[in-house]
């Protein structure tokens, strides 16, 4: 899901009440507008090429007192969404007050870097392009940028909040319904700006906890002789150079960490689902795919390809 | 006047005499004084907006200037003494410009032409005595820029006022705009007086304030 | 009355003579040395319209190559590289070579006539600025043409524009547009302003003067403050990139967020210019076709006054996003939403002129109707946006886009395309196809809705801006597609009006001197106008010249062979001073190619800023030097 219009955490309600205000109040003030419009082309008049004599007083008298109406009703009108907004703003400011959990993403060139902290450093995940967050818990998000400026945001459950670099930023959200949402990038970032989305997966503590556990544990041991070959070509070609894998050599953070890289929908923050196939696509000419994205093509057999696309899959 | 031809389809009602008007004014009678008032919004606004950015900027670091270099304030002084005491032989020059004495003008003139050959040499040294490069950091950015745009302002205004001088010895001099052009040139240098001041107190005490 | 003096003009001589004389004393050598030399302003007021055109065609173009891009998921009709060039040209094309050039444009024609005077103020400095605008927009389109076009979008955030992330020459050509084109706007500011303020007609005091005027004349102060922030912005930018300062860069102390406020700054009394010199026209043509002055004048003034002012404290509503204080981003909320008032109090005042009148509906009302119909949605959902809750959902999403396309679109294109139909008799003698004029408004009124609506729909549907695809799937498919369709028909109603433009200059029906019995000073003389606009100059008895009585009054006594106008006092325009307008001369072009040159050269090296010094001094000076004609001098 990725909509404004169905706000499914605490923050997209609270500014979904102000979407409804203003359509409201906006649409009575366009309909009074036209609707003197209408009055005024449609009175039975015929037009004359003399000048108009000057009305009588009475008509610009009436005229004067409800142009004074007018002003007054656009003032209390917007007086009134003023205050609507005001008080939105404050409610934003106070929900989510003590946070259950605390991510840090930093925004590069078109992909999400993610980190839950915690205190203890043997308990922090590092993942990249998806959070899972669990439901009707409060979560803060320390928002940042490597390079240019970028923008997080996940309609569904707040607006949006630019990363800007220099400047990190606090963002509070607090889902409340289990499901699958979408963020984007919303602030041009260069070339793969539109290519630059967030896989959102809100769940139930429990099954959230699971996850965590499950992120925080080495990737299985790799048995199988296809994946154990495409986990030496990983270790021996470029791919080391950019990406983590825990459990191995591989520690290098220019790139997404592809620790658990199987558990996710999605390759390249969103560009295309995450089946063998495209995974091959993307693995063949990464360039031809995200045109720009700072993944080089590496010119690989197919057979070690193929290696690769076993390994990753076992990365749970 | 034909009652219907070519150029005018609307008969006419002759209602007033313009001819008896003089041909040249000075201060806001003038064209070319509200010319200058634009330009002046213009360039204070520029100005205005670099003082703003060092502000803002100066509002980002903790140590201002960073690394602690402190400008030297001597040649920044004496340059701004000297503008101020140039105040004098300015409004005389706009004074006798506006009462068309061409004598006085031409004096003056010259007068105007030496201080602001004078100033520009003092503000080449001012921009080493800041102790900074622009490329060196946002700070050293913001301080060579300002002083640089205000150094822009002077090296035209010496301009302007050098050619206005040889111009007022040739056979042009002696016309009632020319004077009006000379009042106006003075208006000018008045404004980039007014400017450097505050600027004056923001490069060399700022730092020292901040 | 004077002694009749046969060198003065005045009741003595026949008004043909009369124009004869003053023919000669007045127009430009002919051919191409008078098109070079010529200070006509309305002359230059046409080439700037059609330079203006052309750039809309331009960038009307890329915006449907645009739109067939985004007409499927996951398109390839355009890579990302050439669809960033595309939005940031389309963007930058749009607001500085057509949008305010154009409404400037059509101020340097009309103002001079309005206010019953033979010149322009300052019109070396007039056609000066038009060289400095062409040379800055053709250095844009030819840099476009040979793949070297900016691609940081027309607003050039910092660090994506800056010396790191866009490596290379394309932002220094965006940044030194700018320059070009912002000096060109001042520069035709102060001509502008000079003019109402000091060269009105006699009699033709402030609180008498046309609601077209008072809209220039606040539109060209808010350019004297608000053009020098870009400009400022985008040195600073340019510095950063070219000569390793670090204006923008955190690293070094700089902030990415100064370039925002610089450029919001002059980015929203930006869209304010544009849109009202717009609301000008729209007084004009609503007094006309309702036969009745505008009502409420004294408050119209105050609004367009409270416009001018209050649209250069709302800038940070751009940055809500960016987590400034909230007690800020508050007060930003309550600017951006009063200032709808004073646009609410005008359109309610239209609309009550046409209810009072005897509203006829010809293609400039009917554009009129549009504009109060199509604007307010864009009132109203700026009104929304300035909610900082709700602009935290809205902002850099397609219903911005719709947003400003509304008000752009609906506030300034609507009118201005009224303003051709209504003005287009004054400057060709020829009248517009009435038949294809209408049809021209409803292709472009369905056609616009079409494009435009459903992105607000979409923007909160989730679809970011600046996007060159978007993944099939999230729904946005069909809107995207039918957007792409009313923009099929926004094409073609340009078409008609380019179709009816040609027509009508060549075979249109005869308009006369006043084809539409409307009240102010332009229609007091022939159309189109002789160089020297008026036989005499006008005396104005009341607020409605031509309205007020069957005989024009007139004054007497400005010499016929020379070139001569009338200052008058800034607020009652008594009659002060005689004026000695320049004769037809090279320098400004001069000058503007030695200005362009060093503009365009110092992209390259700093150094070009100091020897191009030296063709501008000597340009300048010539300029300056006077001739030792005795009629440019005044007696002592």
């Amino acid at each position: 899901m990725h909509s404004a219009l169905q706000a499914l955490g605490v923050q997209a309600q609270h500014i979904e009440v102000v979407w409804r205000t203003m359509l409201w109040v906006c649409g009575v003030m366009y309909v009074l507008v036209i609707a003197f419009l209408i009055f005024a082309v449609s009175r039975h008049r015929r037009a004359s090429d003399s000048v108009e004599p000057q009305n009588d007083s009475s008509q610009v008298r009436r005229m004067s007192i409800a142009l004074g109406s007018w002003i007054g009703l656009m003032t209390i009108g917007l007086f009134g969404l003023a205050l609507t907004s005001f008080l939105t703003d404050r409610a934003l400011v106070h929900a989510a007050d003590t946070p259950q959990v605390t991510l840090k993403i930093t925004a590069h060139q078109w992909w999400w870097q993610v980190e839950y902290t915690d205190p203890d450093p043997s308990r922090r995940v590092r993942t990249a392009n998806e959070i899972h967050l669990p439901a009707g818990a409060p979560v803060h998000l320390e928002l940042a940028s490597d390079d240019v400026i970028h923008s997080f945001w996940v309609p569904n459950l707040h607006g949006k909040r630019d990363m800007i670099p220099g400047r990190p930023a606090q963002f509070r959200l607090q889902p409340l319904r289990a499901g699958l949402y979408r963020g984007q990038c919303a602030e041009f970032c260069g070339l793969q700006h539109a290519h630059m989305a967030l896989d959102v997966i809100v769940e139930s503590p429990q099954d959230f906890a699971a996850w965590y556990e499950r992120q925080l544990a080495n990737p299985p041991a790799v048995t199988e002789a296809r994946a154990t070959r495409g986990h030496e070509v990983f270790m021996t070609s470029a791919c080391n150079l950019c990406h983590a894998i825990a459990g191995t050599d591989a520690s290098a953070s220019v790139g997404p960490d592809l620790s658990h890289f199987a558990g996710r929908r999605t390759i390249a923050a969103g560009t295309l689902p995450n089946d063998p196939d495209n995974l091959r696509r993307w693995l063949e000419n990464p360039q031809r795919v995200k045109p720009g994205n700072r993944m080089p093509v590496v010119t690989l057999e197919r057979d070690d390809i193929d290696a690769l696309v076993a390994y990753l899959g076992t990365l749970r | 006047m034909s009652a219907r031809d070519d150029t005018h389809e609307r008969p006419l009602q002759f209602a007033g005499d313009l001819s008896h008007l003089p041909a040249h004014g000075h201060s806001h009678r003038s064209l070319t004084w509200w010319g200058m008032m634009g330009l002046i919004c213009v360039e204070g606004t520029a100005l205005a907006l670099a003082v703003v950015a060092y502000l803002y900027l100066s509002g980002h670091e903790t140590a201002w200037p960073p690394h602690r270099l402190l400008p030297s304030a001597s040649w920044g002084t004496a340059f701004t003494i000297i503008v101020l005491l140039s105040f004098g032989p300015n409004l005389l020059l706009n004074r006798r410009a506006e009462q068309e004495q061409l004598g006085p003008v031409r004096v003056w003139l010259v007068v105007m032409t030496v201080v602001g050959f004078l100033l520009v040499a003092i503000r080449s040294f001012e921009f080493a005595a800041m102790h900074v490069v622009w490329s060196d950091s946002a700070y050293g950015s913001i301080v060579i820029t300002l002083l640089g745009l205000h150094t822009v302002h002077l090296v035209t205004d010496l301009y302007d006022t050098a050619v206005l001088t040889v111009l007022m010895f040739t056979r042009h001099a002696n016309s009632g705009r020319r004077f009006v052009d000379v009042a106006e040139n003075a208006i000018y240098w008045n404004f980039v007086i007014y400017v450097w001041l505050p600027i004056y107190v923001l490069l060399y005490f700022a730092p020292r304030w901040l | 009355m004077s002694v009749r003096d046969p060198s003065l003009d005045g009741e003595w001589l026949d008004e043909a003579t009369t124009h004869a004389r003053l023919e000669k004393t007045w127009s430009a050598a002919p051919g191409l040395w008078g098109w070079l030399t010529t200070l006509d302003h309305k002359r230059i007021g046409v080439r700037y319209i059609v330079t203006a055109f052309v750039f809309f065609a331009l960038a009307g173009l890329l915006a449907f190559v645009m739109r067939l891009q985004l007409a499927r998921a996951e398109n390839h009709l355009v890579g990302p590289d050439l669809y960033n060039q595309l939005f940031t040209m389309h963007g930058s094309t749009m607001m500085f070579l057509f949008a305010v050039p154009i409404m400037e444009a059509i101020a340097v024609y009309l103002v001079p006539l309005m206010v019953g005077t033979r010149a322009i103020a300052f019109p070396r400095l007039l056609a000066f600025s038009y060289w400095i605008y062409l040379f800055g927009g053709m250095m844009l389109w030819i840099a476009f043409l040979l793949n070297v076009g900016p691609d940081a979008g027309w607003f050039a955030y910092t660090p994506l524009s800056g010396p790191q992330y866009s490596p290379g020459k394309r932002v220094d050509i965006w940044a030194q547009m700018i320059t070009y084109t912002e000096l060109s706007g001042i520069a035709v500011a102060i001509c502008v302003i000079g003019t109402i303020l000091k060269q009105r007609a006699p009699g033709m005091a402030l609180n008498r003067m046309p609601l077209f005027v008072w809209a220039m004349l606040v539109m060209s102060f808010m350019v004297l403050f608000a053009m020098p922030s870009v400009m400022i912005a985008s040195t600073f930018l340019i510095m950063d990139r070219l000569v390793g300062t670090h204006f923008y860069n955190p690293a070094e102390g700089g902030d990415s967020l100064l370039w925002q406020h610089l450029f919001w700054f002059f980015g929203h009394p930006e869209v304010y210019i544009i849109f009202i010199p717009a609301l000008g026209m729209v007084s004009s043509i609503v007094a006309t076709f309702a036969r009745r002055p505008v009502f409420a004048y004294p408050l119209m003034v105050l609004a367009l006054l409270a416009t001018g002012l209050f649209a250069f404290g709302l800038w940070v509503h751009h940055m809500f996003a960016t987590g400034l204080p909230r007690l800020g981003n508050s007060f930003y909320t309550a600017a951006s939403m009063v200032i709808s008032i004073p646009t609410g109090i005008q359109i309610f005042s239209w609309i009550a002129t046409m209810w009072l009148g005897r509203p006829r509906f010809t293609t400039p009302l009917l554009f009129v109707v549009g504009f109060i119909v199509v604007f307010v949605v864009g009132g109203l959902t700026g009104v929304m946006l300035a909610s900082v809750p709700l602009d935290l959902q809205l902002h850099d999403t397609y219903f911005v886009v719709g947003h400003f396309h509304y008000v752009l679109i609906g506030g300034a294109v609507f009118p201005l395309l009224g303003a051709v139909y209504y003005w287009f008799p004054k400057v060709t003698g020829r009248l517009l196809d009435e038949r294809l004029g209408k049809l021209n408004f409803w292709l472009l009124f369905v056609g616009f809705n079409i494009t435009f609506l459903p992105m607000h729909y979409l923007g909160l549907a989730g679809m970011p801006r600046r996007i060159y695809t978007y993944s099939a799937g999230l729904g946005w498919d069909g809107l995207n597609l039918l957007e792409t369709g009313g923009a099929v028909l926004i094409a073609l109603s340009m078409l008609l009006l380019a179709f009816n433009v040609v027509k009508s200059a060549r075979g249109g029906a005869m308009a006369g001197a006043n084809p539409w019995n409307a009240d102010t000073l332009e229609w007091a003389t022939p159309s189109p106008p002789p160089t020297f606009n008026f036989n005499h100059i006008p005396l104005a008895t009341g607020s409605h010249p031509l309205w007020d009585a069957e005989r024009l009054q007139v004054m007497r006594g400005l010499k016929l062979d020379e070139r001569e106008l009338v200052l008058t006092s800034v607020l009652d325009a008594r009659p002060d001073l005689r004026e000695p307008s320049v004769p037809p001369s090279i320098w400004p072009l001069l000058a503007a190619i030695a200005v362009g040159t060093m503009f365009l050269t110092s992209i390259f090296t700093p150094w070009a800023v100091v020897v191009g010094m030296v063709p501008i001094a000597i340009t300048l000076t010539a300029w300056f030097w006077p001739k030792g004609r005795p009629e440019e001098e005044g007696e002592r």
